[in-house]
């Protein structure tokens, strides 16, 4: 088990190694990989917190082939737009956010749920176990949600938020990342996941990004500028696209929803 | 299955989500006491039997007919439409708790579960299982035969009075067994 006192003497370079170890054994296995290792060293929270035992297979049957349903009930339009809501305008780079939600055979998502959460721009959090000596933005909270539209987009506005230390080694930054967590039409297809900005000086020695190991995976991951988004003397614009895994019911039931599934 | 497009990869919640995900009777899908309210609920441990104290758990299951709901309006709750979600966060001894009905079993199944969904830092992505509880007739269920039994134990919940009581053990001898969909790729 990692102390603390461990913790706080490994060094970046140290941890780096061990990235860049599991990465060259991860390239001679010639297999894909898509998704983040549940168990990756490098990431110390994660040493006692994976299974050890492979996920069994199920075929998906009842509520797993269907989703919550969330409608204007829920969600006010008013929450897609973090810098509002507050006494004035937040600190630094406004910016809007963008992408569209599809299913493995992409197919739009629509009207289902996305929700979002960050820090400032300082890379501070508004929570309580946050207590790095950077300021909290009384404008800026950092939550927000919306409903895909029928093409399956999402739309934020926020700001951009700051690289983020933390003490998974010595001197450990997080890149810059909005954290998303995203529902589909089956809840098999639930994930939370973070996104992140381009050309990140950090990604290359952050264990959480890192923890997927395959280039391409990891890019899936990043938005992209996009200058189409961008609007005049107002906010940069990302587009960040999301793919679920694939849904199991078939086109056909999923016309039925709106009926009462049994 | 054909599959066109690889899902975007998940990563850990982080330590952070508790000022974001977690809201106002989230984990009420019916109000406590209600007549047929039943208490869900357990303890989330790590590989050391430590509790789990920043673990998020969501619960989405049928109502008590075995019908899956399709109601909005989980997020604002009103006290009388089961929306069959919910979510909880666990408290500093690793515990969480929901208040629902025990779900009916849907047409051609023999055992109603629970489907759960867990998060956590340190957790890099989510995790599902299914909360059996033990009325079911768990014989006939496909997947729980599918498991030895020391295996398929970890997947019932034990009866109590005011509900059910269900633990997550992320890793060691008692490890829940989590579930793979088809479509699910490593």
């Amino acid at each position: 088990m990692t102390t603390n006192s461990d913790r706080a003497s490994t060094s970046q370079a140290d941890v780096s190694a061990e990235i860049a170890a599991i990465e060259s054994a991860y390239q001679r296995t010639g297999l894909e990989e898509t998704q983040p290792r549940l168990d990756y060293a490098p990431y110390r929270s994660s040493v006692l917190r994976h299974p050890t035992k492979d996920a069994h297979h199920a075929d998906p049957e009842g509520v797993e082939l269907w989703s919550p349903c969330f409608g204007p009930r829920d969600v006010n339009p008013l929450e897609s737009d973090l810098t509002i809501g507050h006494g004035g305008a937040p600190i630094g780079e406004r910016t809007v956010v963008t992408g569209r939600v599809v299913d493995g055979d992409g197919r739009p998502v629509r009207g289902q749920l996305v929700e979002i959460w960050q820090a400032n721009a300082a890379g501070r959090y508004i929570h309580q176990r946050d207590q790095h000596p950077a300021p909290i933005d009384p404008n800026f909270t950092g939550v927000g949600r919306c409903l895909t539209d029928d093409d399956g987009f999402y739309r934020f506005t926020t700001i951009k938020p700051g690289p983020y230390p933390w003490k998974n080694h010595r001197n450990a930054w997080r890149p810059a990342h909005i954290h998303f967590s995203l529902f589909g039409t089956e809840f098999t297809q639930r994930m939370i996941t973070q996104m992140y900005f381009p050309g990140d000086p950090l990604f290359a020695l952050d264990p959480i990004y890192q923890a997927i190991t395959d280039q391409k995976a990891r890019d899936r991951l990043v938005a992209g500028y996009d200058h189409d988004v961008t609007t005049h003397e107002w906010a940069t614009g990302y587009r960040w696209d999301v793919v679920l895994t694939g849904a199991a019911r078939t086109p056909f039931e999923s016309q039925e929803d709106g009926a009462s599934h049994r | 299955m054909s599959t066109l497009l690889t899902a975007t990869p998940g990563q850990t919640v982080g330590p952070f989500f508790g000022y974001a995900l977690p809201f106002d009777r989230g984990s009420e899908l019916v109000p406590p006491r209600s007549p047929g309210a039943i208490r869900l609920h357990g303890v989330v441990t790590d590989g050391a039997g430590s509790p789990v104290p920043d673990a998020l758990l969501e619960i989405w299951q049928a109502d008590a007919d075995g019908n899956v709901p399709n109601a909005s309006g989980a997020l604002r709750r009103d006290g009388w439409t089961f929306t069959g979600w919910g979510r909880a966060a666990t408290d500093d001894e690793g515990h969480y708790g929901f208040s629902t009905v025990l779900p009916g079993a849907m047409e051609g199944q023999a055992a109603p579960f629970i489907l759960l969904t867990v998060f956590a830092r340190g957790l890099l992505n989510r995790l599902f299982t299914r909360i059996y509880p033990p009325a079911g007739n768990l014989s006939a269920d496909p997947l729980l035969a599918s498991l030895p039994a020391e295996r398929r134990r970890t997947l019932i919940a034990t009866g109590q009075d005011d509900g059910l009581r269900f633990d997550v053990s992320l890793q060691g001898p008692t490890e829940t067994v989590f579930l793979h969909y088809p479509g699910h790729r490593p």
